[in-house]
């Protein structure tokens, strides 16, 4: 099948890569752009695993073909920390909290969580459960990742003790 | 500085917090792209296989292609076991869906899927075996000619006097229940990159596995290959649950691509082929009859065991291991002066059952403490009584079937976690809540949990291939970094945090200096991987053996540097302490006992490494689970409403990992009990193809999880830790259960069938109430 090229910048960096129309989202930051924290764990739309953020919201971009990202800004995992490796306030959040155990879900649930934190509307309990229960996890039983995006929020103000509203 | 007992953060989290972990999906970038032909009927006759036109550097391959690769034939020494094989690829049969039958190798993922649509098969479909009773019915169609009537595996117990033992009884309880069948379901599938080292000959496999040790040697015995000619890596592993133990015909397949056309070849599973394809769980039958005496004392047991593995048997443990299990540890905590079983696999055409966490014992567990409620309500005692009364209370003890079980808390667990639960509260507001037309119950799953067990209890399952030793290389580097090379092979439970603390604390270094290396036949001494609990327990212990002698050593050394006798000697801090308090640091030591050898090589030689072994007995670790469950009476939907869990691990090495292990097990106990079936029609093809099909819980479904600790430290293992990995599985589906059963007793039903969905639960309150009318 021809190839395409498409351009959109991942994590704040242009790239231009040739895939066929048909390759997802997912594929192309992997296979394409050699970004493989981005994970799939089914390729069809349900465990999240596969999260990342395009144009400030998140998506399963095993949903999504490569090509559909022309233009677009993409954020996966790798944008995350520093320069130098050092941890951002969710992801310190992650570790202390023993938010993951096989790791292989954590970067879904840390673009799905980024934009919970972002979107600048503060959240409570019921909000973040029903926000994360998008994606799954098999190891964890959810409790450590709980734990973890509520005391990232506290830390980053975003948090309220009952839902607003 | 005590690093034992410290919830100290995890080492292997950081890289992959940051994305930057390495699952055999990032290694596999770049290699030729595999995808598999599978067969879409059940049983049948290969009567055609052609290749579709191939574009250049593509490759097609048979199992005429494979003929000099030996089938995968995991075997038991016991009369009564069927040694099936399974053909990595087949020539002529196909056995269930799902069954890889050829491959294709291209250049991308899209192309390959491409050429497998256009291969020409045909199979004349046969009527398969689906389902214990359809296997079971006299002429069903065989499985596999070696197993006639598809039983492929039988054992049974019957001790002298057991009916008389019966007869004695004043209440005899009787019933029948299902477990329906699980997929372990890891969130990364299985997977495999092999590649050919053209300097050396040698084959390099990436695989997602948890006995990457064992993978080598039963790939290199298919294909005929030394042992010394395949490295096998497991890289970082996104779960695998029991799972990823097995030899999946994929692998060899692999390594035979990868020996053939000199290249490098990965094939990454989808969801689909995990679900239908990799290995399935827990698709169990038994019938119980228990007799108790009129003070509630159990005084015989009898279990008819049946077990649906599939088309196959599992290398290296055999289809043997649900059944055999099922048999050998019914009792679980209980006092059981009689105990009979037969215990039977029953081959059919389905994907092949393999272990996962828990393996039997979340369904043994579901029948005794189904048998326990259900003996309460004859005998009029509560629940709590009723255990209390049937529970081993010294130790050792010893069970029917022959295990000691070493110090436990089997009753205190169960009295915390009564006293944590506040029953005569629930009951009161259990009472105002029926008449209110609400229906909440309490149910409760006590047990034991047979862990970090060696070489003997593996041997005495009469298994072909015995795993069980752990052995650890040490050695400290001339910077003074400690190297400990594991055969364990975690993937996901944190050993390198946990081996660490106990390394440290031998050692008197920070876990900082600690680099624990695993998942490497090439770095690492031959050991078993990580299943059955047995890690930490095992390889743990063997750590601490390595370590200690490791520490003799730098003491030897540090007494000619301190001039003082060895026995003087502390390591504390980093350093080498003498009786005066003379010292000096482990770096310089070290750096002396590597490049300043003169000075100490005739008393410890010319470096600083060691080896230490560990081959315990085993030990039972045990915990208490509570369950509080709404039902709506109207739809059969449940709700959790608490989860309660007392548990006993012996001494725990870190706790926020333990508690971890623990949340994690119960979320797939949950699971279990409520959510996750792979359902099969009757034609033999599988059902459950996606994870909208195959539902596990979100974090909307999985309660906050409360857990206490108990510590019996273990008299039975060198660290006195006991294993925990598999108990939350075990404990979760028979406390939900009894719950909802707790909650139906007023239509005077209860659940035999898990996991109870909605509409089964809907259809025993229907049931009930149609019966009351009538
Ligand atoms: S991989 Fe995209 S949702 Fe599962
Ligand atoms: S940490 Fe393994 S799937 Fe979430």
């Amino acid at each position: 099948m021809t190839k395409r090229e498409v351009r959109f910048t991942v994590n704040g960096e242009a790239r231009a890569v040739l895939v066929e129309p048909r390759r997802t989202l997912g594929d192309t930051l992997r296979e394409d752009c050699g970004l493989t924290g981005t994970h799939l764990g089914c390729e069809h739309g349900v465990c999240g695993a596969c999260t990342v953020m395009v144009d400030g919201q998140p998506v399963r971009s095993c949903l999504m073909f490569g090509v559909q990202a022309e233009g677009a800004e993409i954020r996966t995992v790798e944008g995350l920390a520093a320069a130098d490796g050092t941890l951002n306030p969710l992801q310190r959040a992650f570790w202390e909290n023993h938010g993951l155990q096989c790791g292989y879900c954590t970067p879904g649930f840390l673009m799905l969580a980024t934009w919970l934190l972002e979107r600048g509307e503060p959240f409570g309990e019921e909000e973040m459960r029903h926000v994360l229960s998008s994606n799954l996890c098999r190891c964890t039983g959810y409790q450590g990742i709980l734990d973890s995006v509520r005391q990232a929020a506290r830390e980053l103000g975003q948090w309220t003790e009952s839902a607003p509203g | 500085m005590n690093w034992v007992g410290r919830r100290l953060p995890r080492t292997e989290d950081p890289p992959l917090l940051r994305g930057e972990g390495r699952y055999v999906a990032d290694i596999a970038i770049g290699a030729k792209v595999v995808r598999f032909l599978r067969s879409p009927v059940a049983s049948g006759r290969i009567a055609t296989l052609r290749p579709p036109a191939l574009p250049p550097g593509t490759v097609f391959a048979s199992g005429a292609d494979l003929a000099g690769v030996k089938p995968i034939r995991p075997a038991l020494r016991r009369f009564d076991y069927k040694a099936v094989e399974q053909p990595v690829l087949p020539l002529d049969r196909v056995h269930f869906v799902g069954q890889p039958i050829a491959l294709v190798a291209a250049e991308s993922a899209e192309l390959a899927e491409d050429l497998v649509e256009q291969i020409e098969l045909e199979i004349e479909a046969e009527d398969p075996a689906v389902g214990l009773e359809a296997a079971l019915a006299p002429g069903a169609p065989q499985v596999h000619a070696v197993a006639p009537g598809n039983v492929i595996l039988e054992g049974a117990i019957r001790p002298e006097g057991f009916a008389a033992a019966m007869g004695a009884a004043a209440h005899v309880v009787e019933f029948a229940f299902r477990s329906h069948r699980v997929n372990a379901t890891p969130l990364e599938g299985r997977g495999g990159c092999a590649e050919y080292d053209r300097a050396t000959g040698r084959v390099r496999l990436a695989a997602s596995c948890q006995m990457p040790h064992m993978l080598r040697s039963g790939i290199c015995d298919l294909l005929g290959l030394p042992e010394a000619d395949l490295q096998v890596i497991a890289p970082d592993v996104g779960g695998g649950f029991g799972q990823k133990m097995a030899l999946f015909p994929e692998y060899p397949a692999l390594v035979w691509l990868a020996r053939a056309y000199r290249g490098r070849f990965a094939w990454i599973e989808d969801r689909n082929e995990n679900l239908t394809a990799s290995a399935h769980s827990r698709d169990q039958k038994h019938v119980l009859r228990a007799g108790f005496d009129a003070e509630g004392r159990i005084l015989a047991l009898e279990a008819d065991i049946l077990a649906d593995v599939g088309a196959f048997s599992c290398y290296p443990v055999t289809s043997g291991v649900e059944p055999l299990m099922a048999l050998a540890e019914y009792p679980g905590p209980y006092r059981l002066p009689a105990y009979a079983v037969r215990a039977r696999g029953v081959l059919t055409h389905t994907c092949p059952m393999a272990p996962y966490r828990g393996v039997s014992r979340p369904v043994i567990t579901f029948g005794i403490e189904r048998l326990m409620d259900r003996a309460a309500a004859a005998t009029g005692l509560d629940p709590v009584e009723i255990r209390r009364r049937n529970l081993h209370a010294e130790f050792p003890a010893k069970s029917p079937t022959g295990f000691v079980l070493d110090a436990a808390s089997y009753i205190e667990a169960l009295d915390e976690a009564a006293r944590h639960l506040d029953i005569p509260g629930f009951r009161t507001a259990q009472a105002a809540a029926r008449r209110e037309g609400r229906h909440l119950g309490l149910g409760i799953a006590v047990f034991n949990e047979r862990t970090g067990y060696g070489t003997p209890a593996f041997a005495a399952r009469s298994m072909e291939i015995v795993p069980g030793y752990e052995v650890v290389d040490i050695a400290m580097t001339p910077t003074g970094e400690v190297e400990a090379r594991i055969g364990s092979s975690p993937h996901g439970q944190g050993l390198r945090t946990t081996l660490a603390q106990i390394i440290a604390d031998r050692l008197g270094v920070e876990p900082a200096a600690i680099r624990i290396i695993h998942g490497d036949t090439d770095r690492t001494p031959y050991g078993w991987g990580t299943f059955a609990s047995r890690s930490l327990v095992i390889g743990g212990g063997a750590c601490q053996v390595a370590a200690d002698k490791l520490a003799a050593k730098l003491k030897r050394a540090a007494s000619r540097l301190l001039q003082c006798g060895e026995e003087q000697v502390t390591l504390r801090d980093g350093e080498a302490v003498s009786g005066t308090g003379a010292s000096v640091a482990l770096k310089e030591v070290a750096r002396i006992a590597h490049q300043r050898s003169e000075l100490v090589s005739d008393s410890v030689g010319f470096n600083l490494a060691e080896s230490g072994s560990y081959d315990p007995p085993g030990t039972f670790s045990n915990a208490c689970h509570a369950c509080i469950v709404e039902v709506e009476a109207a739809t059969g939907a449940v709700r959790i409403l608490r989860y309660l869990v007392v548990e006993d691990a012996g001494r725990i090495i870190n706790p926020m990992i333990a508690d971890g292990q623990v949340r994690g097990g119960i979320a797939q106990g949950i699971a279990n009990a409520l959510l996750e079936e792979i359902v099969y029609a009757p034609d033999g093809n599988c059902l459950s193809g996606t994870l909208a099909d195959y539902i596990p819980p979100t974090c909307a479904e999985i309660p906050a999880i409360e857990i206490h600790h108990l510590e019996t430290i273990s008299p039975a293992t060198l660290t006195g830790a006991k294993g925990l990995g598999e108990g939350g599985t075990i404990g979760a589906p028979a406390a939900v259960c009894n719950a909802i059963s707790d909650a139906l007793s007023s239509f005077g039903v209860d659940v035999t069938e898990f996991p109870a969905t909605p509409p089964r639960v809907r259809a025993l309150i229907r049931g009930a109430m149609i019966r009351g009318k009538a």
